[in-house]
């Protein structure tokens, strides 16, 4: 390497757009050192890097977009030099050149090979027939997913590792009888020992999948019933439509091989502390590479090679710190809904390791603890069906902690009255890894702290921790509540200058003190004569407790903008009118009215998102007038412009669609209706779809229902907004009474303790214990409060009103619907000009032009 | 100039807490009536920052120790009494002086 190069562009080729090559570019483009690179990436594949870890969820939405973790403008517009669908051939290691199978000659300062793993197929006799299949990319799903529809009836998959279940999974989801064959005598062989694989074995069962365990598959040949049919070394038979194999991994190191670079003597290619391969410019990350004789199968430890090589190549590396020197695999996951978790020696190898199991049967929990032999510290564990205590174990592992006397407790259940050791978060070492999926220390969160943060928000926003998988957030908020303590921070968690108190406690105060007015909850619990942010509060509040009426004299004042007025105010001060749609059903007669008020009042007219219909630039004095119109036709008030229950989205459903599974139009209608104008913290989007094809988009809800063949699945705390987030599967397969009940809970819940103008997204992301509290609240009632918020959202129910309706009859309302109060006349300030045959606000330049010419 | 004052509706026509908007001449001016009894403000109705005549429809708010509007657009608050934007001091707005006489309200808006 020259001396001189500060000034020079060095170009870095990154061969492979996984994610531990995207990794590597999006890093060293974050770089101060940015500038000093020119950047040229190869990808094999026809997309971008996307998220291969969530692979499977492409069989859900079948949107690749989803799954992307960038996109072609991103590169673009940053200068990356992107080869798509073009796999580099051949290197040159001595004229540090490359070229690709398109012809693409290039050369380098510095290499970074990212080329990633391939599945390993078996040399089975029949493996190349027709309908077998790999899983490793979007295409191999697109090719899986177009043999069922082509009538596969059957699915095998070869190999019971994570990734065999998560293809078995797909499997069954897209309506196949799945099974898995496994060469092993227990599924999950790597990470589980005998006894959580036994239980994990029954749970896959119990999930309609067949488990074919210590099977060696000798040939495939031509089936009887199906396409295929298996030959098992022990003479049983399988007979299956299509083949997937998934049993294993091996590193894609050919590239490397060819090319010179030392390569493992099982495959692989070798690299240094550094990342460096034996050929100091050419750095190998991710699974194609060899460290200390081992491949890492995991994101995580990618990621770390990534941010090594990196630092390395732009000379940051300052001795140990930048330095890759392994990774701790542990792991949790989600298998088809078990929960399963493995962490360090979970086979107890260790000499003289010894063990703790605890196995209960009709709760289908499994739990191991290795210990060393002093007794003192967590070599590794098992956990299967209930892996709450992953956090806290690894933990104990990672950072060597002591253990507590009785080292059992720390697996069992608690029972009350005996409470479960606590890891408390001042033993944990600077360096503890509280969040994985980002790599944050317990060091980086105390430093963010002292750097100003002083809340779990800030933290996150700062450090990003808690933001990937959200499985640390309990373990961060500890480490987070405990340094703001050390450091005698006191948080005011106050509502306004008004109330001392959150919104979830002020709730508590209205509910429980029948506080039925804001003047009484000031002069209770406030002071001052209260402000915009604790009005409006307040009158949500009162609202989702005893669903008044919201402009009586004792309301009116506290609402906001767009309650004043029941309808949405727009950048001109005049307001958007939208009727409820339900459902987003409407006949051909209330298409044509809302079509003849649009006309007559000269509105501007569009489609909503949530399957409605808004006329913009009504005025004041229009508004009763309009909404008369209305209600005499049938309609009420759509709530748009409250902080409430908006529309329930939903596709067609069973009744029409060919592939619908339930009528999804009937139970939207249903649910708009049972929850319409029901306020809370901020707007609720609901949606159902008839199928898992899911057109109505109900994973991107705040409620989100899905039929499939057994019940109605139910989604929460999704957001398509700001911050998109997917919403969590919360309960599957659930009977119409069942989904209806879970749904009156949970939305009383987040009534109860949400914060002011906090999404159910949000909320979620900061509730502790995350959603497996929230199933136990709203499922298990582990609160005891379930029969409660049932009967407060009955209430609710019960006195409902269309605020329309209520209006137009009352003539001291009515009397607010004018510019002036002493005049006839209109806002001279509100003009309009056309635009696409309709009207939009004039800009200020147009309106001194129409101003003008009227004067 | 019109320095006289003008009758423009009764006490009871403007909803406590909250305001209401009247033609005072060639100004539209917004009116407020903090609390159930007999405490007003004037000020000018058009919302400088939101540039629409929107003022009268804002929430009334009670900032450390002055009584402002928070503008129905983007909530910056404008001091009833001073005019001023507390979220920016060099936007001022017009403040009108404002009685009430025998049970009418009635504004000077010069």
């Amino acid at each position: 390497m020259s001396q001189d190069h500060s000034m020079q562009t060095q170009k870095v080729i990154v061969v492979g757009n996984g994610m531990v090559g995207h990794q590597f570019i999006d890093a060293l483009l974050n770089s101060d050192q940015r500038e000093r690179f020119e950047i040229i990436t190869f990808s094999e594949e026809s997309r971008v890097a996307y998220d291969r870890v969530q692979l499977t969820r492409y069989f859900e939405t079948h949107n690749a977009e989803d799954l992307a973790l960038t996109t072609q403008a991103y590169y673009e517009a940053q200068g990356v030099r992107l080869y798509l669908q073009d796999k580099v051939e051949h290197i040159d290691l001595h004229n540090k050149t490359v070229r690709s199978v398109n012809g693409i000659e290039l050369t380098y300062d510095k290499l970074v090979l990212a080329t990633g793993s391939y599945p390993f197929v078996p040399p089975i006799k029949g493996n190349d027939r027709e309908n077998c299949f790999i899983y490793r990319t979007i295409e191999d799903l697109e090719k899986i997913t177009n043999a069922a529809r082509k009538g596969a009836k059957v699915g095998a998959v070869v190999g019971g590792g994570l990734l065999g279940l998560e293809a078995a999974k797909a499997v069954k989801d897209l309506g196949l009888d799945a099974h898995v064959v496994e060469h092993n005598t227990r599924l999950m062989a790597v990470q589980v020992d005998d006894g959580g694989g036994q239980l994990l074995k029954e749970k896959i069962r119990q999930l309609g999948v067949g488990v074919h365990l210590g099977k060696t598959t000798s040939q495939i040949c031509d089936g009887e019933e199906c396409v295929h049919r298996m030959e098992f070394a022990d003479g049983e038979v399988l007979e299956t439509d299509m083949i997937i194999f998934s049993a294993g991994i091996r590193p894609q190191d050919a590239l490397a091989r060819q090319c010179g670079l030392d390569i493992g003597e099982r495959g692989g290619i070798v690299i240094n502390n550094y990342c460096q391969t034996s050929d100091p410019d050419v750095y190998a990350v991710g699974e194609c590479a060899l460290w200390n004789n081992r491949i890492f199968g995991l994101v995580a430890p990618g990621y770390a090679m990534a941010k090594v090589a990196l630092a390395h190549m732009i000379g940051q590396s300052a001795g140990e710190e930048e330095s890759f020197t392994g990774a701790d695999m542990s792991t949790k996951l989600k298998l088809m809904g078990v929960d399963v978790a493995s962490i360090g020696d979970s086979h107890g190898v260790t000499p003289g390791a010894r063990v703790y199991t605890y196995f209960n049967q009709p709760k289908e929990v499994y739990k191991k603890l290795v210990i060393s032999e002093d007794n003192r510290k967590v070599l590794g564990a098992v956990l299967v069906g209930d892996a709450e205590d992953y956090g806290t174990l690894l933990q104990y592992m990672l950072n060597g902690i002591d253990l507590p006397d009785d080292p059992e407790t720390l697996i069992l259940p608690s029972f009350d009255g005996a409470a479960k050791p606590t890891l408390g978060v001042a033993a944990l070492p600077q360096s503890a890894q509280i969040c994985s999926c980002h790599d944050v220390s317990k060091g980086d969160i105390c430093s963010a702290i002292q750097n100003g943060c002083c809340s779990i928000g800030d933290v996150k926003g700062s450090t990003k921790a808690g933001t990937g998988c959200g499985g640390c957030v309990p373990l961060l908020t500890n480490v987070v509540n405990h340094q703001l303590e050390e450091l005698g921070v006191e948080v005011s968690r106050d509502l306004c200058e008004h109330f001392p108190y959150t919104r979830q406690e002020l709730y508590h105060l209205v509910r429980v003190g029948k506080i039925q007015t804001f003047s009484e909850l000031l002069e209770k619990h406030g002071k001052g004569h209260g402000c915009e942010i604790c009005k409006p509060t307040a009158g949500s509040i009162l609202a989702s407790c005893w669903n008044d009426y919201v402009l009586t004299d004792d309301h009116i004042g506290l609402q906001d903008t767009n309650d004043i007025y029941l309808g949405n105010m727009q950048k001109d001060g005049t307001y958007s009118i939208v009727p409820r749609i339900a459902g987003g059903e409407i006949t051909p007669e209330k298409l044509i009215v809302l079509g003849q008020i649009a006309k007559e009042y000269g509105l501007y007219t569009k489609i909503t998102g949530g399957q409605r219909i808004d006329l913009f630039g009504a005025q004041l004095h229009q508004l009763p007038e309009i909404w008369d119109w209305l209600v005499k036709e049938g309609f009420e008030t759509g709530h748009a412009y409250g902080k409430s229950v908006r529309t329930v989205k939903s596709c067609v459903g069973s009744t029409w669609c060919r592939f619908g599974v339930d009528d999804s139009v009937g139970l939207a209608i249903d649910i708009e209706n049972r929850y319409k104008g029901l306020r809370a913290p901020h707007k609720l989007k609901f949606a159902v779809s008839g199928c898992t094809r899911e057109c109505a988009e109900a994973q991107s809800k705040d409620v989100g229902v899905i039929a499939t063949e057994n019940g109605w699945n139910l989604y929460v705390c999704g957001n398509g907004g700001m911050k998109p987030r997917h919403a969590d599967l919360f309960a599957t397969d659930l009977d119409r009474e069942t989904l209806i009940k879970y749904i009156d809970r949970f939305l009383m819940f987040y009534i109860r303790t949400g914060d002011r103008l906090q999404r159910t997204s949000v909320w979620r992301d900061n509730m502790e214990g995350g959603l497996e509290y929230l199933q136990k609240v709203i499922i298990e009632d582990s609160l005891g409060i379930a029969e409660e918020l049932e009967r407060e959202m009955a209430l609710n129910i019960g006195n409902y009103q269309c605020e329309w309706a209520t209006t137009i009859k009352n003539p001291e309302r009515l009397k607010r619907f004018s510019h002036f109060i002493n005049s006839e006349e209109t806002d001279s300030n509100v003009q309009f000009v056309k635009e696409r045959e309709q009207i939009r606000p004039a800009n200020e330049l147009e309106k001194s032009h129409i101003i003008a010419k009227a004067g | 100039m019109n320095d006289s004052w003008l009758a423009v509706c009764h006490l009871h026509d403007i909803a406590p807490n909250t305001g209401i908007c009247a033609k005072v001449h060639d100004k539209q001016v917004a009116i407020f009536r903090q609390g159930k009894g007999q405490d007003l403000y004037a000020i000018d109705n058009f919302d400088p920052i939101g540039k629409a005549n929107v003022l009268s429809r804002g929430l009334l708010a009670h900032i450390g120790d002055s009584i402002t509007v928070a503008s129905p657009l983007y909530k910056q608050h404008y001091c009833l009494q001073s005019g001023i934007c507390k979220e920016d001091e060099k936007v001022k707005i017009p403040v009108y002086k404002v009685r009430l006489n025998e049970g009418a309200v009635e504004v000077l808006a010069g």
